[in-house]
């Protein structure tokens, strides 16, 4: 029997309660899938656990109940299969943009020599258009520079998996549009499989093949998951006239602004009641 | 403006020093005799029955003297101010460098296990207050050695602003470091110098400048214990000999000297400083 690439299964992240024998449960029954080459964001108001999710993905945070298998076999700890660009960049201060990427690579491939860990390092460094400012410390970058070079070391790994947590929330509207498209680019050449949280309803339709939506937590559950059917290539000018881009948008707000609120009063039942579900809007 | 700042503040040192001399050199002349001396004034050595602190150009001119020569050596009573600096200056740094060697990888291991720290926190509290000269009869007894007890009450100052910065420099590495060491599956050895280390470098570097500012300071005292060598007993040997210059002197020797190693420390510190 084939598995998917990657599967949540009933994932639950709860804390001890102030008394005895309760629990504060951020999120539960989480179930979904994740196939090879696919690029999955996930929308939700804050608290309802979706850095949880990534960082149990990435091995850093543990689940409380539930499995996440990749390739069918139990995920645990952090692994270098799994790649994490983190929201505040966490590049290391003392090292240059290029000496950051090669901390991945070296890490990633240790017999390498020194000269083929450079240029792998400096390979990427160009794909995300920093070949200029490989010398140049973190403190020297802008914003936008530096959540570059983090792009250059988790995409310079080459991961089966990549976690992005919220990778342009610190960013102004401009940079993030310029370096939105380079993923996009980048995602194209390499095809990694993505697992993106993003706050942004635009830049989850422009950059996924899937967006899943989370309820408010407490109890937030993974209620929808929804398609979205725009062909690639895409271009942020383009897809704003393709046909099914306002009525995906439209149907992501609505459900931000209306229905992440009522979805949890429905009790948890079994598994199968906690699968999301599938949307697709196409035309 | 910055060079116009820079000239203002040592034209005002230079006015500040040449005033302060001044007055010092002016205070401390001996009285101009009128009279002749009496046959009894001239036995006792002059007129001043006062003892005075020797003028700046007394010491200025031992001074002069001293650095001229400074390695002379006429025996144990009588050496240049380079051979005894140079005891002093040995003792430090070998008391210092063993410190650094035992209270850097203690405080990695404090920093790092919350159950090092509260294990090792009380005994480090109540040893840390205790002066090093409380522990010379101690050690004399024990090390039997004037020579490498002074050097042990210079380890034992200087291991405590190493131990608790280094301590507080790798337990407050930033999470986020810690998470790239593993998720790229960093070894704990291998996060340990490739992160944390450099992390903490900065933080360890203060510790041991405090640490090398204090046994400057304490090696003076511990040499007037323990006698023999050393600027600490320089001093006090010359305040026997009531050579008020050579004790003046040697007093602003002392000060450069610390002067220097901290800056030494400060430049090293340099090296590993990071901007976040």
């Amino acid at each position: 029997m084939s598995h998917p690439f990657l599967e949540i299964e009933n994932l639950k992240k709860s804390y001890p309660g102030k008394e005895k024998g309760q629990e504060f449960v951020v999120f539960e029954g989480a179930n979904f899938t994740i196939d090879k080459g696919e690029f999955v964001c996930v929308i939700g108001h804050s608290g309802c656990g979706k850095s949880t999710i990534l960082n149990i993905l990435a091995g850093l945070d543990e689940a409380s109940d539930g499995f996440v298998f990749m390739h069918g076999k139990d995920i645990s700890g952090p692994s270098l299969e799994r790649g994490v660009v983190f929201q505040n960049y966490s590049l290391l201060p003392w090292r240059t943009a290029l000496q950051n990427v090669a901390f991945g690579v070296k890490a990633r491939w240790p017999k390498w020599s020194k000269e083929q860990v450079t240029d792998h390092s400096l390979k990427y460094l160009e794909l995300v258009g920093l070949k200029d400012a490989e010398h140049r410390k973190p403190s020297q970058l802008s914003g936008g520079m530096r959540q570059r070079v983090s792009i250059a070391r988790a995409f310079a790994t080459q991961p089966q998996l990549l976690l992005m947590d919220e990778p342009f929330g610190a960013l102004d509207a401009l940079t993030r549009g310029v370096i939105q498209e380079e993923l996009i680019k980048i995602w194209g050449e390499t095809k990694q499989t993505v697992f993106m949280i993003t706050h942004d309803v635009d830049e989850a339709i422009l950059l996924s093949d899937r967006i899943l939506l989370m309820t408010n937590g407490p109890h937030a559950r993974v209620a929808e998951s929804v398609k979205v059917s725009i062909d690639r290539p895409r271009k942020r000018s383009d897809i704003v006239h393709h046909p099914d881009y306002y009525k995906i948008r439209n149907h992501l707000v609505d459900f931000l602004v209306n229905r992440s609120n009522e979805e949890n009063t429905v009790p948890l039942h079994s598994q199968e009641s906690a699968t999301p579900v599938e949307v697709d809007l196409a035309s | 403006m910055l060079n116009s700042l820079r000239v203002k503040s040592t034209l005002l040192s230079i006015i500040l020093l040449v005033l302060l001399l001044g007055i010092w050199e002016g205070a401390n002349q001996a009285p101009a005799d009128s009279k002749p001396l009496t046959e009894y004034e001239l036995l006792m050595g002059g007129a001043s029955q006062e003892a005075r602190v020797p003028p700046p150009s007394d010491v200025i001119a031992l001074g002069w003297k001293e650095l001229s020569d400074p390695f002379y050596d006429a025996g144990p009573n009588d050496k240049g101010i380079g051979i005894q600096l140079g005891y002093s200056i040995y003792r430090v740094l070998v008391g210092f460098f063993l410190a650094a060697l035992i209270a850097i990888p203690i405080g990695f291991l404090i920093g790092m296990s919350p159950l090092m720290y509260n294990a090792l926190n009380p005994f480090i509290q109540v040893l840390r207050p205790i002066s090093p000269l409380a522990w010379m009869p101690l050690a004399l007894f024990i090390i039997k050695d004037s020579e490498v007890s002074a050097i042990f009450v210079i380890f034992i100052c200087s291991i405590w602003p190493m131990l608790i910065n280094t301590a507080f420099g790798v337990a407050n590495v930033r999470k986020d470091w810690i998470n790239v060491a593993r998720t790229h599956q960093l070894t704990p050895i291998q996060t340990a110098l490739q992160v944390i280390l450099p992390a903490a470098a900065p933080t360890i570097l203060t510790g041991m400048r405090i640490s090398i500012g204090i046994a400057w300071l304490v090696i003076v005292a511990a040499e007037m214990l323990v006698g023999g060598t050393g600027i600490g007993y320089y001093v006090w040997n010359e305040w026997n000999n009531l050579d008020l210059s050579s004790v003046i002197f040697s007093i602003f020797m002392i000060g450069v000297i610390g002067m220097i190693l901290d800056l030494l420390l400060a430049y090293a510190a340099r090296w590993v400083e990071y901007q976040e």
